[in-house]
């Protein structure tokens, strides 16, 4: 930005003291024709086909003019339109109604206008980039490092010799380590044109082991047209660095790929875990209890709409009341008169399950509903170029460690969890200790319904909300519970993190429909040889 | 004995009569069959075209009625249950005697009602894009071939943002693996190598994308501009792009053009990760023309709802109603037979300003409209094909139907023609 400035600034300095001293026309025409260009390149903005947009924004890049970058930026995010009547260019601000619009040439108000009189001037995803990388050339020298590192990132895939003295200025006054290295890299990668022969190898050393997915591609074509034997090896030599480094990032990426999955199976299988593992109720209706946590997330989203980052927080409690009220009902309701009789409590709650969906369709939607994401749930923690792990999940996964510890310190040290473990093992000598069973049952329901719930939540923020949502994870829940063992929580832990790294590493080479199924089949297999899972109940309570 | 006789004739009466009324009836009226599910997993799309489909009739019956008489729209709901689709098509036609039906969403529903529409010669009005490969006497395809959609859609990337590499992902059924194949043997022909396709399937409501988007981020950073083209269907849509934008991969990047998103699907999610993607189909609500604004107000004042969308098979039901309409009214008649060999060359204004023809294959004429994702869930269209394209029921990339033709004109009269052999299959599918 600043050359160019400069530049311009110089020359209308010029040309005002050469107005200023001899008041020559010529001078003055040429001034004017310098700010015609500005105003022609500007109105060529506004072209049919976008081939000419394209020229158009190069023109006005090149005519280094002050505002440009406004105008460009304001293309960019959509602000940029004409107006019906004389097809001026115009920058709009939208309004409650209509637009406020300026001229874009000279930035002079022309006040508001109605929908109806301006028409956007479109672009699409290729002039976005173009217009990025061309505001990224013009703001190499920006005063937030983040945006510096963005313009040289662009710069990465098309760097060339023709950069190089820009990049060297660059480097030479960058402050930001960070920004230095990729300066660095890219000063490197335009050396690798060089005709130097010592220039490139002195490039492949510095590039060695670098894991910016643009390096391997250019070592990669220079290894395809470079005979020089040394080149050739510093070449392959570099490439097998970055390549087994590359490996080590990708196996842990589907590392993290195949915890965070087992992250949401243990969500969805824990409070199972509680009402199937503990209890023994075969709970059909589980999946729709995660689902009614995940429509409260929506419900609180819809009442705190100014709140949307606390909006979660609050959703977590709301979720376990609203669920763990409904599971209490559904447990003195139906369930208690069932105890002992496995095949009707798996009708009656499928029963269930098919009323709550019904609920949910007729009292909200059919439709799935929108549950927004809060900022701090989006996007990625960038680790390197190479291995990046996306916050929501990140998040979760440390959430379902959170909800089992949580889950493990009830049972383990409240008192209600002392009662819950003895009415399990032994209801009738629990009874004969004054524990009131029918109380405690219902209070087990509800604590494992409530966690589906808060599973409802977590979930709610990875995939869609509608009436049908719990029906995906039914199976799955199940599955978790069996493999890790019934009745046993850190066997639901290992089986959910299990199943999900197993099947995340089965995925790449036998795509997902398939490596859902070998997991299945594994299961089944594993069920044959263990049919008490990997952690099965030992002891007395074993026998019931 | 005797009361059971005396039962039996009270039965026969009454069954005698209600045909007698049934006949009746069916003389006053024109009956139209909507045979689209009201309940189960396709009801979000398709409920929709049922009302599309009411407020057609009810509008015809507003201008008068259609040869003298009024229309009655008959409604079944086939419950998105595949074998249901038949039986209910059946009674359409068998017990209400309608006189052509407008129905069906997937493939596998009018798979599962062709025989009986073609047993009983019944008129079916298929509005949704399909894989092509079939041509039926008694069936009209309003709704885009792959050749109206996809690969259009491929030569924008490839012409307009220079794309070289492809990824194909889809969901695990008939349309996207059909499609994908087109697609396929498209690029292949166009010079596009082996590694530089990458085919993925996924299954119904898929939500756990980690490992693909990954993988789809690597395939894209081999230096040549890449692309995704999505026939992934339904919801499992959102936690793709949600896993798209959370991976840092924009629209700039790695664009994805999908097709089967639309402003139905748009209307209850977060469109926020969505933005600058894009969407091939025939129609868009944003289309700026004065038919479209007629009908976008018309069709809020019957639904009594200022925010429902429009979309391209509400279009393509549209095109459908007004070219039977025009047909009955050419042959004088509703009977099957003379209405079929009307339709051929009827044509009809579309809402995006030009005009849908009946071609001889049972296909439209249709524009092709790429759109770009805008955070209001509308499309902002940012190409389209200079005129209209006439649907290709047999697809030319494909090296089975190649050579196949279909043409619904005396003398050929055939769905399924070889060319190369002169002979015609009798096999519509």
């Amino acid at each position: 930005m600043t050359g160019a400035h400069a530049a311009f600034r110089r020359l209308t300095l010029g040309l005002f003291l050469l107005a200023g001293l001899c008041l020559s026309s010529a001078a003055v025409q040429a001034s004017v024709q310098a700010t015609g260009d500005f105003a022609a390149a500007v109105q060529a903005l506004d072209a049919k086909r976008f081939a000419d947009k394209a020229r158009a924004i190069e023109a006005l890049a090149a005519t280094g003019h002050e505002r440009s970058a406004v105008i460009l930026r304001a293309m960019l995010d959509g602000r940029l339109y004409y107006r019906k009547r004389d097809r001026r260019v115009v920058i709009a601000e939208r309004l409650e109604k209509g637009f406020r619009i300026s001229d874009a040439v000279t930035g002079e108000p022309l006040g508001e206008v109605g929908k109806r009189k301006v028409k956007k001037i479109s672009i699409n995803n290729k002039l976005r980039k173009q217009l990025r990388a061309t505001l990224a050339r013009l703001s190499l020298s920006h005063r937030d490092p983040r945006v510096r590192r963005q313009s040289v990132q662009e710069m990465l895939a098309t760097v060339s010799a023709a950069a190089v003295p820009t990049l060297e200025r660059a480097l030479a006054r960058e402050t930001d380590e960070e920004v230095a290295e990729l300066l660095r890299t890219a000063l490197a990668l335009a050396a690798l044109d060089s005709p130097d022969r010592e220039e490139r190898l002195r490039a492949l050393r510095v590039l060695e082991g670098n894991i910016q997915p643009e390096v391997g591609n250019r070592i990669r074509r220079l290894l395809e047209r470079d005979s020089d034997a040394a080149v050739q090896a510093a070449a392959q030599r570099a490439l097998t660095a970055i390549e087994s480094k590359l490996k080590f990032y990708e196996f842990l990426e589907t590392l993290f790929f195949g915890l965070s999955m087992g992250s949401v199976l243990l969500l969805a299988a824990i409070g199972l875990a509680i009402t199937f593992g503990v209890m023994g109720v075969i709970n059909m209706a589980h999946g729709e209890l995660i689902m009614l946590g995940a429509y409260t997330t929506y419900l609180v989203q819809l009442l705190m709409p100014n709140h949307l980052e606390l909006s979660l927080l609050v959703a977590i409690p709301a979720a376990f009341l609203v669920s763990g009220l409904f599971g209490i009902a559904i447990e003195r309701g139906v369930i208690r008169f069932l105890y002992g009789r496995p095949l009707e409590t798996l009708l009656a709650t499928f029963g269930i399950s098919l009323l709550l969906q019904q609920l949910v369709r007729t009292t909200i939607s059919a439709q799935n509903v929108t549950v927004a994401n809060p900022q701090w749930l989006s996007g990625s923690l960038e680790i390197n170029a190479a291995l990046s792990l996306t916050y929501n999940r990140l998040y979760i996964l440390c959430f379902a460690l959170l909800v089992f510890a949580a889950l493990l310190l009830i049972l383990k040290k409240t008192s209600l969890g002392l009662q819950v473990r003895a009415v399990s093992q032994n209801r009738a000598m629990a009874r004969a200790l004054g524990i009131r069973s029918g109380w405690v049952d219902a209070m087990t329901f509800g604590l494992g319904s409530g966690i589906a719930g808060v599973a409802g939540v977590a979930l709610s923020q990875l995939t869609n909300v509608g009436p049908n949502m719990g029906q995906a994870y039914i199976i799955d829940s199940f599955m978790v519970v069996v493999f890790g063992g019934v009745g046993n929580l850190w066997g639901t832990l290992v089986g959910a993190f299990t199943l999900g790294v197993v099947n995340k590493f089965l995925e790449p080479w036998a795509g997902a429909v398939l490596a859902k199924i070998l997991v299945l089949v594994f299961i089944i297999l594993f069920i044959q040889k263990r049919p008490r899972g990997l952690f099965p109940q030992k002891g007395r309570s074993a026998e019931s | 004995m005797n009361t059971i006789h005396e039962r039996l004739l009270a039965t026969v009466a009454a069954i005698a009569l209600g045909v007698t009324a049934l006949n009746a009836q069916a003389g006053d009226t024109i009956k139209v069959g909507v045979l689209h599910s009201l309940s189960g997993t396709m009801a979000i799309s398709e409920t929709t075209l049922k009302d599309t489909v009411l407020m057609l009739v009810e509008e015809q019956n507003k201008k008068g009625g259609l040869l003298g008489k009024k229309l009655e729209a008959v409604v079944v709901d086939p419950a998105s249950n595949w074998p249901l689709f038949a039986e209910k098509a059946r009674e359409l036609l068998q017990k209400h005697k309608v006189d052509v039906v407008f129905g069906c969403w997937t493939s596998v529903s009018r798979k599962s009602v062709l025989p009986v529409f073609e047993e009983l010669n019944g008129i079916l009005f298929y509005p949704v894009q399909y894989e092509g490969e079939e041509s039926s006497r008694n069936v009209f395809y309003t709704g885009a071939a792959p050749n109206q959609q996809a690969i259009p859609a491929v030569d924008y990337l490839m012409n307009e943002l220079g794309v070289e590499r492809w990824v194909l992902a889809g969901t695990d059924y008939v349309y996207p693996r059909t499609t994908n194949k087109i697609l396929q043997a498209y690029l292949k022909s166009k010079g596009v190598k082996d590694e530089d396709i990458m085919i993925n399937y996924t299954p119904f409501g898929h939500s756990d994308w980690q490992s693909i988007v990954a993988e789809i981020k690597k395939f894209g950073s081999a230096g040549k501009k890449t692309a995704v083209v999505s026939t992934i269907n339904g919801d499992a849509n959102v936690p793709f792009y949600k896993e798209l934008a959370n991976q840092g991969i924009s629209a700039e990047d790695i664009p994805v053009v999908a097709f089967s998103v639309g402003e139905e699907e748009l209307s209850g999610i977060d469109t926020k990760p969505l933005v600058g993607h894009l969407a091939a189909w025939n129609y868009f609500m944003s289309v700026d023309t004065e038919e479209n604004e007629e009908f976008i107000e018309k069709w809020h004042a019957f639904i009594k709802d200022e925010d429902r969308v429009t979309n391209d098979p509400m279009e393509a039901h549209v095109i459908g109603f007004n070219m039977w309409v025009k047909a009955v009214e050419k042959a004088g008649t509703t009977d099957p037979d003379a209405v079929i060999d009307a339709m051929i060359g009827v044509t009809v204004p579309n809402l995006s300003g030009g005009y849908a023809t009946m071609m001889p294959n049972h296909h439209i004429t249709k524009p092709v409209l790429i759109g770009e994702i805008q955070e209001d869930g509308q499309f902002e269209v940012v190409w389209q094909t200079p005129g209209t394209v006439v649907g290709d029921a047999w697809s030319d990339y494909l090296p089975g139907s190649r050579d196949i033709i279909s043409d619904w004109r005396a003398p050929l009269s055939c769905g399924n023609y070889n060319v190369k052999t002169g002979k015609c299959s009798g096999q519509n599918f």
